[in-house]
């Protein structure tokens, strides 16, 4: 009698902790996904950006193509690390973007411009917003999994370890600086 | 079995269980809560309850009382009772939000004019992990914010113009984030329940002292107790007059006592979603520093504002009555983190 209680308290306990695994994995599944429609929103946005600055500065053509490259090679990008790396370069570009068009008065004065500039650093806002999310996923599924002894049964059945983005710094959450108080 | 005492009716034993029962929510309402977020969200829900609870009970002591003081009104007054004890939560539950911000005269803000906001609690809303609450601006040069709803999918966040202009950009966002948390947390729930039920109490105990303006007719109760039975009735009559004046005050009590602590809770798990606490403290800093009074704000909607929109002036009595906890105390806790 005892024996079958036990052995149906282990087996609602598998069922209970693969069940919480399965969760949380998707949880961070649908973070990432999140994460995704931020930053197509970003590489939408970026053509457009350049083409209103090509308008103005049309000398600045070394720029334009950097921040051309790195729009194509962050698209290209896949995985936690490698993604993170490739964004961080075209945000990067883009700064330089906007430090040329600080000479451009005109530029600065255009309304769709402006619009963008604010467009993008919104969008890099939410960004930065959803990988905070990715991350707190993340670990609580990697703290679940790791507890003993939830961590035989992730071990059983395959629940790797998943990666987190490196954690920025508050201030550098906003790379494209607009100037507004 | 001996009889009861003619004076002793069925009424009045209903109503001196009814006021026993009273008890039940109080406790409930006043229940210490651990400052955990969880707890926090199963508690407000169970609070709310209790508010209500408390606010069905009030109604009918009010209304069996009320036949104590102008006997004859029992055609009115209990059917009345029950269809107030019945609208009152479900308005209260349904429509709170509606009924606060047209009290607040706030129009909903648009993309076009309001990017900066959009954006940012879209972005506050993915790092939450929660719905994107509808935003609302009012015209005032007063800097200040709320929020309102019944729980994270009806959620409401509303901003005055002031506060656009007077904060920077990283400061409106911790305003923002203390209030999303307000919503995540179901602390707009049982607060917006708190304005409806608070001030219908409000007003009945108000319509009650009224009557006691033409006197309390004797009629039927006169003529049938003689000796104990007049004093009772005086007694009942003094009840009443002290529970139509205290009626809205302890309502008013039981809202502070469950709003004050969890200013702090908000201000902790809205500079955990913008990992940026020195964001909200400057911003509470200046909108200490402002001395405005918000004007469409009053006294039942002051709780639900990040700082006490009615800049009154500090005294013994209006710190027991205060809404809000000191603001130096709540920057000093950020800037602790």
């Amino acid at each position: 009698m005892i024996a079958i209680i036990i052995v149906v308290g282990v087996v609602l306990y598998v069922v209970y902790a693969y069940n919480r695994l399965i969760t949380l994995r998707n949880r961070i599944k649908n973070a990432w996904a999140q994460i995704d429609v931020q930053l197509k929103r970003r590489y939408d946005l970026i053509p457009n950006l350049v083409e209103t600055v090509k308008g103005y500065a049309k000398h600045e053509r070394e720029v334009f193509e950097k921040v051309t490259d790195a729009r194509t090679r962050a698209i290209g990008a896949s995985g936690v690390r490698e993604q993170g790396k490739a964004e961080n370069q075209l945000s990067g570009a883009l700064k330089t973007l906007f430090a040329v068009a600080e000479n451009y008065p005109e530029l600065k004065a255009n309304q769709n411009f402006l619009l963008l500039q604010e467009e993008l650093a919104g969008t890099e806002g939410k960004i930065a917003y959803a990988r905070q999310f990715y991350n707190d996923n993340v670990m609580q599924y990697n703290i679940t999994r790791e507890k003993v002894p939830a961590n035989i049964i992730a071990g059983a059945f395959g629940f790797g370890p998943q990666e987190m983005f490196e954690i920025e710094v508050a201030a550098e959450r906003e790379p494209v600086k607009v100037k507004f108080d | 079995m001996t009889t009861l005492p003619e004076w002793l009716t069925t009424q009045r034993i209903v109503l001196v269980c009814l006021t026993l029962f009273l008890v039940i929510p109080l406790l409930v309402l006043l229940m210490p809560v651990s400052a955990n977020l969880y707890e926090q969200m199963s508690a407000n829900r169970r609070k709310s309850i209790a508010l209500c609870v408390f606010f069905i009970l009030i109604v009918f002591i009010l209304a069996l009382l009320f036949e104590e003081i102008a006997p004859g009104a029992r055609i009115v007054a209990f059917p009345l009772a029950v269809v107030i004890a019945t609208v009152g939560p479900l308005v209260g539950y349904y429509n709170s939000d509606k009924i606060i911000l047209r009290m607040s005269r706030a129009r909903p803000a648009t993309r076009e004019e309001h990017r900066f906001l959009m954006n940012t609690i879209e972005g506050l809303a993915i790092a939450a992990g929660t719905p994107v609450p509808k935003l609302y601006v009012i015209e005032d040069t007063a800097p200040n914010a709320f929020a309102t709803g019944r729980n994270p999918d009806h959620g409401v966040i509303a901003v005055t113009t002031g506060l656009l202009q007077k904060l920077n950009r990283r400061e409106l966002e911790g305003v923002l984030a203390h209030e999303m948390s307000h919503i995540k947390n179901y602390d707009i729930l049982i607060d917006s329940i708190a304005v409806i039920l608070v001030g219908v109490v409000a007003l009945l105990s108000d319509w009650m002292l009224r009557t006691f303006r033409y006197g309390p007719r004797r009629s039927r109760g006169a003529s049938r107790s003689r000796g104990g039975g007049g004093q009772a009735q005086a007694i009942i009559l003094l009840l009443a007059l002290i529970t139509a004046i205290l009626a809205p005050l302890i309502a008013q009590l039981l809202r502070l006592a469950v709003s004050r602590k969890r200013e702090f809770l908000a201000d902790a798990s809205g500079a955990f979603l913008t990992r940026y606490p020195e964001g909200l403290a400057s911003a509470l800093e200046k909108l200490d520093a402002d001395t405005e009074p918000l004007e469409v704000a009053n006294k039942s909607t002051a709780h639900l504002y990040i700082v006490n929109p009615l800049r009154e002036h500090a005294s013994l009595l209006n710190n027991l009555f205060s809404t809000h906890p000191p603001t130096q105390e709540r920057v000093a806790a950020l800037r602790r983190m």
